[in-house]
């Protein structure tokens, strides 16, 4: 962690040649028809993905990818156009395109960038997983593949896979905002099928975040993740239907946070909020949860798949309180939905890519810690479900109706965690669900750092987690009988 | 805009040169995709512009082979540089990959494209007035706004045109080019009930014309009739019902289908259609077509499906692929990998993406309609749920086991009574595709796949 800020802003200024003499004359330009604000997003990702698949490394690929966003705002209105070339026409071209969002005489002038403030690290650069020696990825899956295959003779197919990209970013705005950034981001995957006589099933497990490639050794090593994906496949050949209908739910550690992150976490994004278009709009101060329940936004974690030293307006990310004691605090904002709110800005102004408009987004999303054992927690419930470990979750922000779909799961049975259940979705309401939470254990994890969120077509890696938790009821989707 | 674009013998010159560059660099076979595609969209909420983006873009992929050995590169840099570099990484990443006996390009014999016109790409689109496509996003919403006074917010109306231009050459001789067009607008209106709870749905135009696309009115009033009709939901008991699943959901088990019967799937045992060929998987009253070749006649006006092109991700002409016939799985959805793993045929669909090796995409994928009308279906319904919208990822093609959340309206006596929410539907496709015990006549496509009505009898709906 040796780079400074000023070493980000070279890359686009000696390497790709972009002076800042021209990104103002980009941003002039902007503005000539009268826009407020404007601002160049300068991106360039690489980016190299090996797959392994019966024992052969069948995939290897490598991308490159740079361009320029240009955004103009005039009130409520965003022009934006983009260029995969960075000359001076271009990107000229690119600015005028934008600007036609607003209409009248320029208004102000670029008045120079603001010297930025020292620079965060919360990640390396050099030295980054994408950095490293292509033959010390290969041996990641491929030990990943061995360890798989040796866990267990019904192990049948094995899949791994190592992904990884660096990627730079450089935002210069007519506000005197001039920031730079390098976010290296590495995953390693593990998909198994187990097959026995008489069913087949699928595990996957998998880790990484913004960390070199030391981060897989111990315990997470290939072989950790391998024989995570195994076990749950083997877990699975043997589980019974899960049951449906209202029940006792405890969500263990982790990514099971995923509830948090589609429950609350999407709805208090302060766009759908400034529209009036989320069920949590208007709900500032008032109690969306339990008052055991707080839950926090941060991008500030080291090391972690959802930080970042800043977002892709240029701001600092920081920690947001969301939910504290039960009561709405607050919502996760960038430049626009702050100033047209009245708000703080929470540095979440997120994009896919240069492609992309950025909007308000998640970093890592969870829920503090509470005072119970979990062991206590499971006790507590007659006849529920454990569940573990999820799949994907989806929301619509407007009815505030959740979905999540676990992909480990157990029956609790007079306290005990007994017979594992096959997959089901839990679905719930936003603003409702999380008031039914009556107990929150002590042992608050985050998941492994392969999350990915979607939003409008844009995606973005994202981190949960939340420690184990009990909700008095929640629906779960199974074809069983009622627990 | 004009885009940042040299001319159509500019992309095939690229695409040819880093071919050339790749075999001198020592690929002994090599395949090199060249990409160009404009788009525009407009976002009009409550009548006011809110977003207008406008953009083009190149990058160009690169696939190359040493003997049985295989890597790739993507780059959006097509300077002489940037080309040179995706040559050598591809070459030098393509040293570090295994020999894998069946990787390779086709056979020379195979290649091939349609060699009628598919209409798949009218100027239309790119030459209409960003004005005109503002003012189709703000009609349509304008007319979900004032359809009901219950019709109080919007997520906005929406305008997209997107061109594209793809050119595809390997070394085995083959050499194809197709542009695209599409366009198209939709509307999300946001209805409000007395206490303020919301309820928001969308409906949508698109077409590869503008002279295609429906009335912006139309549109509009069937997004709010759809957003009034979730109005006031409730939940239900948790129980076993007949479930109606309305065409738009109904595409979405189609296309699990294919997902099951995709080549990489099946060879990797990852797939419940793995290994039952020949065999009865749906009731009789199933059959499920794949059709990369679909040119539809609007009134006069030919124009190619949204899932049509003259040749596949890997140069083969697409084609139509019966799937299942009379409930009996009849064939895979192949690319050349996949087909020479199973010891089977390409069914021409590979999908190529910028980098990394192909997949498998579909053309025109549906499900072939039935004679009972849709009110038929819901009429043999004495109690039962019809489902408008699924949501979550609760489909495990490798067991078919599936769970998802949704939400629609509650059926009695073959009327819908009332709007429902905030429940679950599951069961196992492998039965549910034996249980399909309805088939409407309404199969229409709207996107590349569609599915008439459909009735599944025998999941677990769960509830309070």
């Amino acid at each position: 962690m040796t780079t400074h800020t000023g070493d980000h802003k070279r890359y686009f200024i000696d390497r790709l040649g972009v002076s800042e003499r021209l990104m103002e004359r980009c941003l002039g330009e902007a503005l000539s028809a009268g826009g407020d604000y404007a601002d160049l997003y300068f991106e360039s990702v690489t980016s190299t993905s090996l797959g392994m698949d019966e024992s052969l490394v069948k995939t290897a690929s490598q991308g490159i990818s740079v361009g320029c966003g240009i955004r103009v705002v005039s009130g409520e209105r965003t022009g934006y156009a983009y260029t995969d070339d960075l000359s001076q026409e271009r990107l000229l071209r690119a600015a005028r395109t934008a600007a036609l969002i607003a209409s009248g005489p320029a208004k102000q002038q670029m008045s120079g960038f603001r010297q930025a403030e020292a620079a965060r690290e919360l990640y390396p650069v050099a030295g980054a997983a994408s950095d490293a020696e292509i033959a010390a990825k290969l041996q990641l899956i491929q030990r990943a593949d061995a360890a798989a295959r040796a866990f267990d003779s019904r192990i049948v197919q094995v899949r791994a896979g190592f992904n990884d990209e660096l990627r730079r970013i450089l935002v210069a705005a007519s506000d005197g905002t001039f920031a730079s950034d390098t976010q290296p981001l590495a995953r390693l995957n593990v998909f198994v099928i187990a097959k026995d006589a008489t069913s087949t099933a699928r595990g996957s497990s998998g880790g990484g975040g913004r960390v070199t490639l030391d981060f897989f050794t111990g315990d997470k090593s290939p072989e950790h993740y391998a024989r995570e994906a195994a076990r749950t496949a083997l877990l699975q050949l043997g589980a019974m239907d899960a049951p449906a209908g209202e029940m006792e739910v405890v969500l263990g550690p982790g990514w099971p946070g995923v509830l948090l992150h589609e429950a609350v976490g999407h709805g208090l994004e302060a766009d759908f909020n400034r529209k009036k278009t989320s069920a949590f709009a208007g709900l500032v101060g008032q109690q969306v949860a339990s008052s055991k329940v707080t839950v926090v936004d941060n991008g500030l974690m080291p090391n972690r798949r959802g930080s970042i030293n800043m977002d892709d307006e240029g701001n600092p990310t920081q920690e947001t309180v969301l939910i504290e004691n039960g009561i709405l605090r607050g919502y996760l904002s960038d430049k626009l939905s702050a100033r047209l709110m009245g708000m703080p800005n929470t540095g979440s102004g997120r994009r896919e890519s240069y492609h992309h408009i950025p909007m308000p987004r998640m970093t890592n999303t969870y829920m503090l810690n509470g005072d119970d054992m979990p062991e206590d927690i499971i006790r507590s419930v007659k006849r529920g479900l454990y569940a573990v470990n999820f799949g994907g979750g989806q929301v619509d922000i407007t009815n505030g109706k959740f979905v999540f779909s676990a992909s480990e799961a157990y029956l609790i049975e007079d306290g005990k965690v007994t017979a594992p259940v096959k997959g089901a979705t839990l679905i719930g309401n936003g603003p409702e669900a999380l008031k039914y939470v009556s107990m929150v254990g002590n042992d608050l994890a985050l998941d492994e750092g392969i999350g990915t969120c979607g939003k409008a077509g844009q995606s973005v890696p994202v981190g949960v987690g939340m420690p184990t938790i009990k909700l008095d009821k929640m629906t779960v989707g199974g074809t069983g009988h009622s627990a | 805009m004009n885009a940042a674009s040299k001319g159509t013998n500019d992309l095939r010159a690229i695409a040819d040169d880093v071919l050339a560059q790749a075999l001198r660099a020592g690929a002994t076979d090599a395949e090199a995709v060249v990409y160009e595609g404009e788009e525009f969209s407009a976002m009009v909420r409550l009548g006011q512009v809110e977003t207008l983006k406008e953009s083009g873009s190149r990058a160009v992929g690169l696939r190359v082979f040493l003997g049985q050995r295989v890597a790739s590169t993507s780059s959006s840099d097509l300077s002489a540089e940037g080309l040179t570099r995706l040559v050598s990484g591809a070459v030098d990443l393509a040293r570090i990959t295994s020999e894998d006996p069946f990787a390779g390009l086709p056979e020379a014999n195979e290649f091939g494209a349609i060699p009628a016109d598919q209409h798949l790409y009218f100027e239309d689109v790119k030459e209409q007035p960003p004005a005109d496509r503002i003012e189709i996003a703000r009609r349509c919403e304008a007319a979900a706004m004032a359809y009901d006074t219950r019709i109080q917010n919007s997520g906005g109306g929406h305008y997209d045109t997107a061109t594209s231009h793809k050119i595809l050459v390997n070394s085995r001789g083959f050499a194809g080019e197709y542009r695209r067009s599409y366009c198209g607008f939709y509307a999300s209106p946001i209805a409000v009930d007395e206490s303020g709870g919301m309820q928001r749905s969308y409906w949508h135009s698109s077409a590869r014309s503008t002279r295609l696309l429906e009335s912006p009115e139309a549109i509009g009033q069937e997004a709010a009739r759809r957003a009034l009709r979730r109005v006031g939901a409730r939940r239900v008991k948790t129980q076993r019902a007949p479930v109606v699943f309305a065409p738009v959901i109904a595409r979405s088990l189609v296309a699990n289908i294919f997902s099951a019967a995709e080549g990489d799937a099946v060879y990797r045992n990852a797939s419940f259609l793995a290994g039952r060929l020949g065999e009865q998987i749906a009731g009789a009253n199933v059959t499920v077509i794949d059709d990369g070749t679909l040119v539809f006649d609007h009134e006069g006006i030919r124009a190619g499906g949204f899932g049509t092109s003259p040749f596949d991700g890997e140069g083969l002409p697409t084609r139509r692929t019966v799937l299942v016939e009379r409930g009996v799985l009849t064939n895979y959805v192949l690319n050349t990998y996949t087909a020479r793993k199973l010891g089977m045929r390409s069914t021409g669909n590979a999908s190529r993406g910028l980098a990394g090796n192909p997949g498998t995409g579909a053309g025109n994928f549906y499900l072939e309609p039935g004679t009972q009308t849709p009110q038929q279906i819901l009429d043999d319904v004495p109690s039962g749920l019809y489902v408008t919208e699924v949501m979550g990822f609760g489909v495990n093609l490798v067991t078919g086991d599936y769970s998802q959340g949704a939400s629609g309206m509650w059926i009695e006596n073959g009327e819908l009574a009332y709007p429902v929410e905030e429940i679950t539907i599951a069961g196992n496709l492998k039965e549910m595709f034996r249980n399909i015990s309805a088939i409407g006549n309404d199969l229409e496509f709207r996107s590349s796949s569609a599915a008439p009505t459909l009735r599944i009898d025998g999941m677990t709906i769960a509830g309070e």
